[in-house]
Parts: structure tokens; sequence; C-alpha cells
């Protein structure tokens, strides 16, 4: 056999199955939307992560370290330790918020100004703010980093605000295992709905592979059809799929707007990207080939001529 | 071309179709296997064409021994033989070339060369110009031709065919018997398995008769 007719009767089979599909529209898409759905699924779900992920990625100044001091210390000591704390290599900015300051604050956005005024003594205390650099931005570094500053005289109490950061990153883990998770076993549903449907294509064709065997075929030449259906089935199923996501995006993208307005942020949802696109149809043709390779070659081999 | 040596043939619903057949045939000789239904006719030319195998005994197939052909290697032997069935089992949502053309696309050969052998084969039977026909727009006549010539456009040295008139009013059934002739003439080795014995009695050809399992005559 030589290498053009191989490549010519590929390409020839190749068009043969999607006409063979073509003819019977209902139960393609059928098929095709079963692994679309499949597919979006774990999609939106990576979506929503990525866009999380994104939203939070600059959110390390929720590591800042706030420093409340002795009321006795007084402002000219905050600023010395202030100064003290710029001098250290892990910490990248200090702030200091007199203890007026942060009441004058305090009162114009508590509304508790009437309640305040009868307070003889301002009772909140000079507070530093103290930033760590990036490479200590971490549960560890910060850990260190509040135990060193809590060591320090005039120092009444030192509170990291990266609990619940921590909190989310962990909550992100799980979501990124539980995408892995569903996207296996949904991915697992795509071959076996591929086999199914393949194996149901084999029985009605049963007295044609038949014919084929007596004359001569492999079991190699009567499955090659079969396989170009389930890569046609999956990449069907890979452009639905990518569509109901660029779909459902789309009708996101207005509202997360609007959230991220409220927040003052200018966040915005991402979707696949041509990149993960191309890679989702990829690997919804690679499932659609093993569905019907697993079912081609058990049913066809059961097939023999009597 | 074909010797069965001892060969018996027992199903596995317990039914021994072959109890001890013995007989060869020459290369280029025609023959008919007759004999009343369930004779083991049909289970000779199955196991010439290893749709099924011998319980017992041994089939030389072309000076081959049958039972060295493993499974992986029937297709590659099946392509050597023409067979034409009773009920001519062409594919019907295809048109007559496609059906003809079969065992070429099979063995990879290149469609120009195809669709030259396959005009050929058509020609042979009296059917060029039906290319585009699907089988049931033809006669039973002519379905049973497509058969033949799908039989025959892999220029096979050896041509088997069960009941190939058994459909067929008498007049179709000696044209087809004498395109079976024809072929014979060229070379082909040609065994027919019918039961039609008055047929086979306006064709010179030998007959290997069987009865009860076993050749009779």
């Amino acid at each position: 056999m030589n290498v053009q007719a191989w490549l010519a009767r590929h390409a020839q089979t190749f068009v043969g199955s999607l006409g063979r599909i073509v003819q019977h529209p209902v139960a393609a898409l059928m098929t095709m939307a079963v692994i679309a759905v499949a597919l979006a699924l774990p999609l939106l779900l990576n979506v929503f992560l990525q866009n999380s992920r994104a939203a939070t990625a600059n959110w390390n100044q929720a590591f800042d370290i706030s420093v409340y001091l002795d009321k006795k210390a007084g402002g000219t000591r905050a600023q010395a330790l202030a100064k003290q704390l710029r001098s250290r290599p892990d910490v990248a900015a200090v702030r200091v918020i007199a203890a007026d300051e942060a009441l004058a604050q305090f009162r114009s956005t508590s509304g508790f100004g009437t309640a305040l005024d009868a307070l003889r003594d301002n009772p909140l205390p000079d507070t530093l703010v103290v930033t760590p650099t990036l490479p200590a931005s971490n549960p560890k570094g910060t850990e260190m980093l509040k135990n060193a500053i809590a060591a320090l005289p005039d120092v009444q109490t030192v509170q990291i605000d990266s609990e619940w950061v921590e909190r989310l990153t962990a909550m992100l883990a799980i979501l990124r295992r539980i995408i892995w998770l569903t996207g296996a076993l949904l991915g697992a549903g795509v071959v076996l709905v591929v086999g199914n449907t393949i194996r149901l294509d084999i029985l009605n064709r049963r007295a044609e592979i038949e014919v084929m065997k007596l004359v001569g075929a492999t079991d190699g030449f009567a499955r090659r059809p079969f396989l170009y259906s389930g890569v046609w089935y999956g990449l069907g199923g890979g452009l639905l799929a990518v569509l109901l996501v660029a779909v459902a995006v789309a009708s996101l993208a207005k509202p997360v707007e609007r959230l991220a307005g409220l927040y003052g942020s200018q966040v915005r949802l991402n979707g696949l990207g041509f990149a993960l696109g191309v890679a989702v149809m990829g690997v919804s043709v690679g499932l659609g080939w093993l569905g019907s390779w697993l079912a081609a070659t058990r049913h066809i081999r059961g097939i023999e001529p009597r | 071309m074909i010797r069965f040596d001892q060969v018996h043939k027992r199903y596995p619903n317990g039914r021994e179709a072959l109890a001890g057949v013995s007989f060869a045939i020459d290369d280029g000789e025609m023959a008919f296997l007759t004999g009343h239904s369930g004779a083991g006719k049909s289970s000779i030319l199955k196991l010439i064409a290893l749709i099924e195998r011998p319980t017992r005994g041994q089939v030389f197939v072309g000076n081959q021994n049958t039972a060295g052909i493993k499974p992986r290697g029937i297709p590659q032997f099946r392509r050597q033989i023409g067979v034409v069935f009773q009920d001519h089992k062409l594919l019907l949502d295809r048109p007559i070339a496609d059906n003809v053309a079969l065992p070429l696309i099979i063995a990879g050969i290149a469609k120009r060369e195809i669709d030259k052998r396959v005009r050929a084969a058509l020609d042979q039977v009296g059917l060029l110009g039906r290319e585009k026909s699907r089988p049931l727009e033809l006669s039973a006549g002519e379905q049973q031709r497509v058969g033949i010539a799908r039989a025959i456009v892999g220029k096979p040295k050896l041509l088997i065919a069960d009941e190939p008139t058994g459909n067929l009013d008498p007049d179709l059934a000696l044209e087809i018997m004498r395109l079976f002739k024809r072929f014979n003439e060229v070379g082909v080795t040609v065994v027919i398995a019918t039961h039609d014995v008055h047929l086979i009695d306006r064709f010179g050809a030998r007959r290997i008769v069987l009865g009860d399992g076993r050749v009779a005559a």
C-alpha cells in the first residue's frame, strides 16, 4: 500500500464519517451536547477559580501588621520605633498613625462623634502599620516579623490581618482540587457517552462490518470510520463546550463589573482564552477518540462472518 | 488448489456437518459441490474461506495448510479468494461501484487503479454503466452479478460460490453459471456449491457429491 493511497483513504474515511454524522444530525447533536455540558461544568469552575485568583493576587497588603503601642509611649517614641523597623530587611514600609489622627478618622467614619466627645482622653494608642517585603509576605515570614516586633519595648499588641487571606487561599486550593476531580469524572463520562454512541452505531452496521471482513478487511480497517466518528463527536462537543463557556462568561461580565465597581476595583472577568479553548478542543477530540477506540475495538472483534 | 484431508466439522450445537471428508481440486479446475441441503456444502466453503475451522483433519488452500493461519492472518488470506453468496451480501446504501470497489479499498489500492478495475469487473458481468445505481434498483440477477464482480475484482486465483443461483429463475441461473464458466476458462479455480442438479447437468464440470457429511461420489 503506498503512502499516497493510504493518506487519500484516510482523508476519504474522515470526510465520509462526517457525512454519516450529518445524515443523522439530531442524534449527533445530542451526543455532542452531552459532551459539551460535561466539559463546560469544570471549565466554568476553572474560569471562576482563575478570576478569583487574579482578583486576590495583589492582596498581599492584607499581610500588613498592625502594631498598637503602649498609651504612655508618645509620638516621638512612635517615630523612633518606625525608624527602627524600617531598617529591618524584611520590612518594606512603616506608616505611623498618630493617636489624634486615628481618633479624627474614627470620629468621621464611625458615627460615634458625640459619644467620643464625652470621653476625656483619646482612648486610641499610636499605631504602626508595618508592610513586610514581598519575599516575607507569607504566613511564616509575617509570623517571624510579628514575634520580633512583639518583643520590642512599648509595643502592646501586634496583629496580623492575614488569617482570612490564608483561608481564602486554602479554599481556592480545595476548589482547584474539586475542578480536577469533576474534570476527571466528567471526562470519563465523555468517554463512556462516545463509547455507547459508537457501540450502537456498530450494532446498526453489523451486516456491513461482516461483509467487509468477508472480503478481507482487518479489524483496524473496519474500526477506522468509527474512530473518525468519535473524533468528530469530540470536536463538535469541544466546540460547543467552548461556546457555552463563552456565553456564560459574557452573561456574567456585566454583573461582575458592577460588583467590582462597588469595591472600587478594576477587576474584569476573563474567559477561557484562546490557548485554553484550543486545548479544550484537543482534549475533547482525544476523549472522543478514546471512547470510540474502546467501543470499536471491543465490538468489532466480536463481529465475525457466519 | 484445494485439498481436504479427513476433515470433520462439528458445530457447538452438536451437529456434525462433515464426518471425514477428503477430496482435492486442482489449479484451474471447476467443480460443483452438490448434495441435499444439510449435506455439508456450505460447511466446506466456510472452511475454505476460514469462516470456520475444522474440528479434525486438515484443509489446504493454495498449498497452504489453513491450520497454520492465525486469526491475524485471515484478512490477508481472504483477499486471495473471491466469495459469492446466495444472498449476495451487498451494501444496500452504497452505489454499485462502491460495492465492487470494497475489496480493493481494503487492500489499499490507489483510487485511479480502483476505478479502472471496477469498470473492468462490471464490464465482465455486463453491468458497465450502472456504477451509480443502488443495489435495490437492480433485478435479482443483476444484484448477483454485482456480487460476482466484487468477488473477481481483486483477480483472485480461487472463486467460491455458495448457491449463487438459489434465488434466480432458470434462465438467469444459467446465465450466472456461464459467467462462472467464463472465469474458469481464463484460469480461475471455481468451486460452486449448488443443489440444482438440472443446471449442472448442462456443464461438463466435475461434481463432488456430498451425503451425510461424507463424499458420496
